[in-house]
């Protein structure tokens, strides 16, 4: 998904490419998504972020058909701006707020698996702890106390900070929606599946999606 | 059909983390600024609306907000309205 200002995209489609799946640019002035069997909403400045982040991107004429996508059971993953997209249009819940300290932060993180039973996490074990990038201002997770515990309660909380560079609530990286098959997380697993670039440790979180896209698209 | 000058006073719920806002707060004192405290950063957005009365720009901009200038989540909204002269 490309929206004006997006600029992790090419990105996503060399990660999804190196595990063999084939990558489509989807624009976000058409009202659709296509023939895909997964989408991935990338990281960038959607819109400039004018407002707040991804509050004019919810209104795109994609997101009405990757809302009906995710409640078809689609998968969909936004990362770390296309996080912040998907909780403005309600796909997720709360919100993400400028970095405790106010500093952008650019840097590699061990990132801990909550939970197994997701579309971007199925691949891995519970308690993994992957080396993934952030490079974010705007990544401090927020959500009010009901919210916070309805998470923990339904097993949603995807994956955690070990060592919290940003302030987000219950050191949280990503959750998930209540059907497990939307999930958003600021770090960055595209930017992490070739060791000669640090870490390769994106690759079963992008895996697990292939699998989902898989599974959805009858392949067995 | 009257028209209205709109103050939309946007700012973060009560008991929502500011880091822009401590950040102001650390900072002034060290300028010399001592007794300040409580500092929250938030935004304002203005603009002209033309409504049938005030009750029904009010509630135009309240939708407006509920739906797009704030993010109820995290944010709440005062709203402002004063009818322009002729």
């Amino acid at each position: 998904m490309v929206f004006p200002g997006t600029n992790c995209e090419a990105d996503v489609v060399h990660a999804v490419e190196s595990l063999g799946a084939s990558g489509t640019l989807l624009w976000h002035g058409d009202a659709t998504v296509g023939q895909v069997d997964a989408v991935v909403v990338p990281g960038g400045f959607a819109h400039g972020d004018y407002l707040r982040t991804g509050a004019i991107a919810r209104f795109s004429p994609v997101m009405g058909a990757v809302a009906a996508f995710a409640a078809a059971g689609g998968p969909v993953v936004g990362i770390c701006n296309g996080f912040q997209v998907l909780t403005e249009a309600r796909l997720l819940p709360g919100a993400l707020q400028k970095n405790r300290g106010l500093s952008f932060i650019c840097d590699t993180t061990a990132l801990r698996i909550e939970t197994t039973s997701t579309v971007l996490t199925s691949r891995c074990a519970p308690g993994q702890v992957l080396r993934i990038p952030i490079n974010h201002f705007e990544g401090n997770y927020t959500c009010d106390a009901d919210t916070l515990a309805r998470l923990r309660d339904e097993d949603r909380i995807v994956c955690t900070y070990v060592d919290n560079p940003n302030g987000s609530v219950a050191d949280i990286a990503g959750v998930c929606n209540e059907g497990r098959n939307v999930v958003g997380l600021m770090p960055h697993p595209e930017r992490a599946v070739d060791a000669l670039l640090g870490s390769a440790d994106g690759r079963p979180l992008l895996g697990s999606l292939l699998d989902a896209a898989l599974d959805r698209a009858g392949v067995p | 059909m009257p028209t209205y000058s709109v103050v939309v006073d946007i700012q973060l719920r009560d008991g929502i983390a500011d880091p822009q806002g401590a950040t102001i707060e650390r900072a002034l004192p060290v300028l010399g600024f001592g007794g300040a405290s409580g500092v929250r950063v938030g935004k304002v957005v203005r603009f002209t609306l033309d409504g049938a009365d005030e009750a029904s720009a009010r509630a135009e901009v309240e939708d407006m907000c509920e739906r797009f200038l704030t993010n109820p989540v995290i944010e709440s909204a005062t709203v402002t309205l004063t009818p322009q002269e002729p």
